[in-house]
């Protein structure tokens, strides 16, 4: 064990953790954004309910999400303890401004690793804590008609305070109940200085991921000619553009939507 | 040939030693030729300063020509100057102009404590080649140089490795002062030599634990440093290093005591 | 006194086999009981120390830079040559044995010169076990280039860093000797002085460039690897810190001078631009296979030149004078560096010269261009003409470069014998410092070989057999002698120190350089030479008077440290000028104008000069004493050089 113990108290070891964990929530990202993608489908929440009804109550996806917390912790916690560490390796600043090329983004890892701590604290606060562990989120009741399709929606008060969701059928008829998390995130989008919140957030993802992506990478070593634009790509294309926006992309919709209301 | 000269203020960092606090002082350069060094421009500075009985700047320098990686100013914000893969010996003083104000600092790492006014200690560079950057080889009994042949394309990457000159200017413009293009400079030209294969994976532990003794702080992959390096050593040597030092230190057999440094 | 060079008998061939059984060894769980001590690690002293720690000797290394990794070996470029014959091309020991001693326009010792071609093999297998990168060839091959004056190709190089690249090599070789506890390395420590124990040497006077704190080191044998002293003539291409000091101490205390007024000149620097300058870069001898050599025919067109009326471009191909294609048709622009020297000194003496101050000639690759296309002439020599452009801010393919000789490299040195120790017992000197093996004129590739073969090859054979005759006995730190040189140094170190006067030592420096280029640079007269010394005497009687040194001993004191270095460098300039005025005739980088053959041609005196001049210090302003090591040809023919 101490060889391990060793690795992981080097510079270079410090770095490898920041790399898988970084990679990690990567991947979270993709799959964060699939799922809430359900947003965008027009069916009164009805799959984004369920969807979030799913992930909360199937437990290897409960246990994948605690490996997430954690990841998102030790991330967090890794980068405080580099930190520090490369303060003491420079007591003293320059006086001049250090003019050496190199890019925005990775000059600030930890200015934009704070903001989007701070973020991931409040957008948990707001949906994931209240989903899970209070009574706040109002349920909703889907009737679908399995041979026509027809769905219709009503709001649904439950009898036990400790009810979560029902799947019964009634003929042709089938009743989902769940919790309205769709209609918690459709009131807080509709609030603009939560916009703004998540978009600033997303900014901050996108320099974060611009950067990060490709470093975790260069971490690990694996750097080589013919591998490296590709994924200098997926960087660029899918982490620092495409996933950012999709997210950004959320709120923005919610708001002006209901406006038209 | 230029005729015009420049006259420039220089914000100098003096400190008298690495016990006392420095701080900066004021000095007028007249008459400055355009063609002059950066260094020759320090000498007309000290040439006067010691005329009028008062101690000239001390900085480090010596070949003049850039490769003995001695000259280590920080001017204006970057190591070396301005100007990109040069050293501070071959930064002319065209680079600026009439009436400017110059900052010249000491490379600031904690690995690298004042000796005198912009001159550093750079010896953690030394003993982090000590504690592995060399193949264990005694001088006689080695097989034909023509016995050991090396692809083209190998030898010239472990060249391009083996160009740095040790000046430090990697530690001194990266934000972490984090020594690691220069370590892996070292360690990658020797790991991608068949010569340098039996010691690989000591090698990468031994002088990664060394430089993490020294102090240094670590790699964001910033890529300042390779911007910055007077011999624009490539940033992938540190990926090689990392690739190593994992490979060792997580999936290797072999079990290997990082070495303790034991000289002077 | 007579000088024994202990050549050992035998043929020539053999010589080197049979010496090295003859020498006495120290039995191996002996050697840990002797200290040698090693001053400089540059090739020479870092491949010694590191050989000699390997054995099992305990050493103590010193260098005055702040990393041992930074002496002036590293700012070699062209590359090393070595009898391997890999192209198949005729090479051989005895040709690269003959080839320098005839470069050296047989002004060297043949057994010396001998080994050194035999041992050069073994540099290149122990540099690229080492992991030295050298240049190769696809097939994975060392890759061979020719280089100044040989006819074969046996020039291993890396890049334009050779140099760079063996000193790296040598230090890790160190480093792991530091790690091993083997070496004990003091960096920022300059030695000041020899201390001499029964007329044996036992230790050094060291003073520490950060503290000041000066202290003495014992051990039973002292090795200087302190290069040469190029740097007497102020400009050169050596490094600011390059110094005698170390040398010219010894010297002072018994060890004979040898051959001092033998200095490289090379052709190809780029020329002086104003009083700032500080030092000449050298460009690489290579550049002279692609360009042409030229000055205008005309002193009114190098006037106008002068003046920026006109542009080298703007001057027709029937004004120009391509001087060393016109004088040396079938050498053309690649003849040895002392010819091309001069030829372009005459130039610019004609008032032929260009440039601002007029103190150049070109160096055109327009044809090359022409002919190879821009690319190509980039590839070959894309590193020199950046670092032409970066600085003189001139362009070298749109314009001519503009080149003139500088001071390079010193063929002098301090007096050994063949097992390269001085002739104060126990006190040896490797490479650059020692005068042993390049004679009047050194080859291009050369210096990092002698270097290197020193260190690795022979010092680690010649020592044992000293250190065995006076046995492992340990040195007394305590003897009075320690204490005695100790006191001297500081009484010298206060001296410099309260020098009050108004000139710098940079000043004097300078003065020094131009009286020494002037009169003892590429062209010597007795006339001229009869004028410096007595410039040089007032010189010195003028710095002990009116120089200043700033600051005190207990700190780093740079101005202390260069007005050390430079008052020796004045005494060294005097005995040059002496060894200049005695040596009648002409032979290598040793130009007397009254000593010449009719076409201008260096004209040696083989009868009355075949002899190393040995200089013997007799004391404070007290003339120093020639003795000769008659030099004896068995093996080559003395004939006068031509390059027609």
């Amino acid at each position: 064990m101490s060889e391990f113990k060793q690795t992981f108290n080097s510079s270079l070891g410090k770095k490898l953790i920041m790399a898988l964990t970084g990679l990690f929530l990567c991947t979270f990202l993709i799959v964060h954004l699939a799922g809430n993608l359900q947003l965008f489908s027009n069916d009164n929440g009805y799959s984004f309910n369920v969807y979030a009804n799913f992930l909360t109550h199937f437990p290897p996806i409960e246990v994948v999400a605690y490996i997430l917390y954690a990841s998102i912790l030790i991330h967090a916690i890794y980068a405080i303890i580099l930190t520090t560490g490369n303060r003491k390796a420079r007591p003293v600043n320059y006086a001049a401004k250090p003019q050496s090329p190199s890019s925005w983004s990775s000059q600030n890892m930890g200015l934009l690793g704070s903001i989007l701590f701070l973020f991931i604290v409040i957008h948990m606060g707001d949906f994931w804590y209240k989903y899970k562990f209070t009574h706040s989120v109002g349920f909703k009741e889907y009737r679908t008609n399995l041979v026509t399709g027809e769905r219709t929606v009503s709001d649904f008060t439950p009898e036990k305070p400790e009810f979560e969701h029902s799947l019964s059928y009634n003929g042709d008829t089938e009743i989902v109940r769940v919790k309205d998390l769709h209609t918690s995130v459709a009131n807080s989008f509709s609030q603009w200085w939560y916009v703004v919140i998540y978009v600033i957030a997303m900014v901050a993802l996108s320099y974060h991921l611009l950067h990060g992506f490709q470093s975790a990478f260069r971490t690990f070593g694996w750097v080589h000619r013919k591998y490296k634009p590709i994924i200098n790509f997926i960087g660029t294309w899918l982490f620092a553009v495409i996933i950012p926006l999709g997210f950004a992309a959320m709120p923005i919709v919610y708001f002006i939507m209901s406006l038209k209301k | 040939m230029e005729n015009a000269t420049m006259n420039l203020t220089l914000k100098v960092w003096r400190q008298k030693n690495a016990q006392t606090p420095g701080k900066f002082e004021t000095y007028k350069a007249v008459n400055i030729s355009p063609d002059m060094s950066f260094l020759e421009m320090l000498d007309v500075v000290n040439e006067s300063l010691i005329r009028d009985g008062q101690e000239p700047i001390h900085f480090d320098h010596d070949c003049r020509e850039g490769i003995c990686g001695m000259c280590s100013l920080y001017i204006n914000g970057r190591p070396h100057g301005p100007k990109r893969a040069i050293t501070t010996c071959q930064l002319h003083m065209r680079s600026f102009h009439d009436g400017e104000t110059i900052t010249i600092e000491p490379w600031r790492a904690t690995a690298f404590p004042v000796v005198k006014d912009l001159a550093v200690d750079r010896s953690a560079f030394d003993r982090i080649q000590q504690a592995g950057g060399y193949i264990s080889v005694n001088t006689g009994g080695v097989p034909d140089a023509n016995e050991i042949p090396i692809p083209k394309i190998i030898a010239d990457e472990a060249f391009n490795s083996a160009t740095c000159i040790g000046c430090g200017a990697c530690v001194a413009a990266c934000k972490n002062a984090s020594a690691m293009l220069f370590v892996s400079a070292k360690i990658t030209q020797l790991a991608l030599l068949p010569q340098g294969q039996p010691e690989r994976y000591r090698r990468v532990q031994s002088m990664v634990a060394q430089m993490d003794e020294e102090g240094f702080g670590s790699c964001t992959n910033t890529g300042a440093c390779e911007a910055e390096c007077p011999k624009e050593i490539s940033l992938t040597n540190i990926a090689h290093m990392n690739y190593d030092y994992f490979s060792a230190k997580l999936f290797r057999q072999e079990e290997v005591h990082e070495v303790k440094h034991g000289g002077a | 006194m007579s000088l024994d060079a202990k050549v050992p008998q035998g043929p020539l061939a053999e010589k080197w086999s049979k010496h090295k059984f003859n020498l006495k060894l120290v039995n191996p769980s002996n050697k840990r009981k002797y200290n040698v001590i090693v001053v400089g690690t540059g090739l020479a002293g870092a491949s010694a120390a590191a050989s000699l720690a390997e054995l099992g000797y305990n050493v103590t290394a010193f260098c005055f830079q702040d990393s041992p990794r930074r002496a002036h070996s590293i700012a070699a470029q062209g590359g090393i040559n070595a009898a391997k014959n890999y192209r198949n091309d005729g090479d051989s020991v005895y040709r690269l044995f003959y080839d320098t001693i005839k470069g050296g326009d047989y002004r060297a010792r043949e057994a010396n010169v001998y080994r050194l071609a035999e041992v050069s093999v073994n540099i290149i297998d122990q540099c690229v076990a080492q992991g030295v990168p050298f240049a190769r060839e696809y097939g994975g091959l060392l890759d061979n280039r020719s280089f100044g004056g040989a006819q074969v190709s046996r020039t291993f190089y890396a890049r334009g860093q050779t140099g760079q690249q063996l000193l790296l090599g040598a230090y890790s070789a160190l480093n792991r000797q530091i790690h091993e506890g083997k070496v004990k390395m003091y960096t920022r420590h300059e030695m000041l002085d020899v201390v001499v124990v029964d007329g044996h040497a036992k230790g050094i006077v060291t003073r520490n460039l950060k503290t000041g704190e000066i202290a003495t080191h014992a051990g039973h044998a002292v090795l200087l690897c302190t290069g040469g002293y190029s740097n007497v003539f102020y400009l050169s291409t050596n490094a600011i810190g390059s110094n005698v000091t170390a040398a010219w101490r010894a010297h002072k205390r018994g060890a004979f001078f040898a051959n001092p007024c033998y200095t490289q000149i090379h052709p190809t620097c780029i020329p002086v631009t104003g009083t700032h300058q500080s030092k000449l870069t050298l460009m690489s001898e290579s550049l002279r296979n692609d360009g042409r050599v030229w000055a205008p025919k005309t002193k009114e067109t190098a006037e106008k030149l002068r003046k920026g009326q006109i542009k080298a471009k703007d001057i027709k191909e029937e004004d120009r004078d391509y001087f060393l294609e016109r004088k040396y048709p079938s050498f053309g622009n690649l003849v040895p560096r002392d010819v091309a020297s001069r030829n372009a000194k005459e130039a610019v003496d004609e008032g032929r010269g260009v440039g601002g101050s007029g103190i150049a000639v070109f160096l055109d690759f327009a044809d090359a261009i022409a002919r190879l296309g821009e690319e190509t002439v980039a590839a070959k020599y894309g590193n020199l003409f950046d670092m032409y452009l970066q600085i003189t801010d001139e362009n070298p393919y749109k314009e001519p470069m503009r080149i003139y000789p500088a001071v390079h490299y010193t063929m002098g040195g301090l007096w050994v014998d063949y097992n390269l120790m001085t002739s104060i017992p126990g006190l040896y000197a490797l490479g650059e410092c020692n005068f042993s093996d390049h004679g009047a004129n050194r080859l291009g590739a050369s210096a990092l070989m002698q270097g290197l073969a020193d260190g690795y090859f022979v010092i680690p054979y010649t020592l044992g057999d000293y250190l065995a005759t006076i046995g492992p006995k340990p040195v007394d730190p305590n003897h009075p002698a320690f204490e005695k040189t100790k006191a001297e140094t500081i009484a010298h170190v206060n001296k410099l120190l309260s020098l009050k006067g108004n000139k710098t030592v940079v000043d004097y420096h300078r003065e020094l350089g131009h009286i020494m280029w002037e009169y003892c640079g590429m062209a010597r007269s007795e006339e001229g030479l009869t004028k410096a010394k007595q410039l040089i005497a007032d010189l010195k009687a003028d710095f002990w008077k009116n120089a200043i040194v700033v600051g005190k001993n207990d700190e780093v004191n740079s101005a202390l440290e260069r007005a050390g270095r430079v008052a020796d460098f004045i005494e060294l300039g005097a005995l040059m000028v002496e060894d200049a005025l005695q040596r009648r005739e002409s032979c290598g980088g040793h130009f007397r104008v009254e000593s010449q053959t009719e076409e201008g041609e260096a004209l040696r005196h083989d009868d009355e000069y075949a002899y190393v001049a040995a200089w013997e210090y007799k004391g404070e302003d007290q003339p120093e004493v020639l003795n000769k090591e008659e030099l004896v040809f068995e093996n080559v023919k003395l004939t006068q050089r031509s390059y027609k």
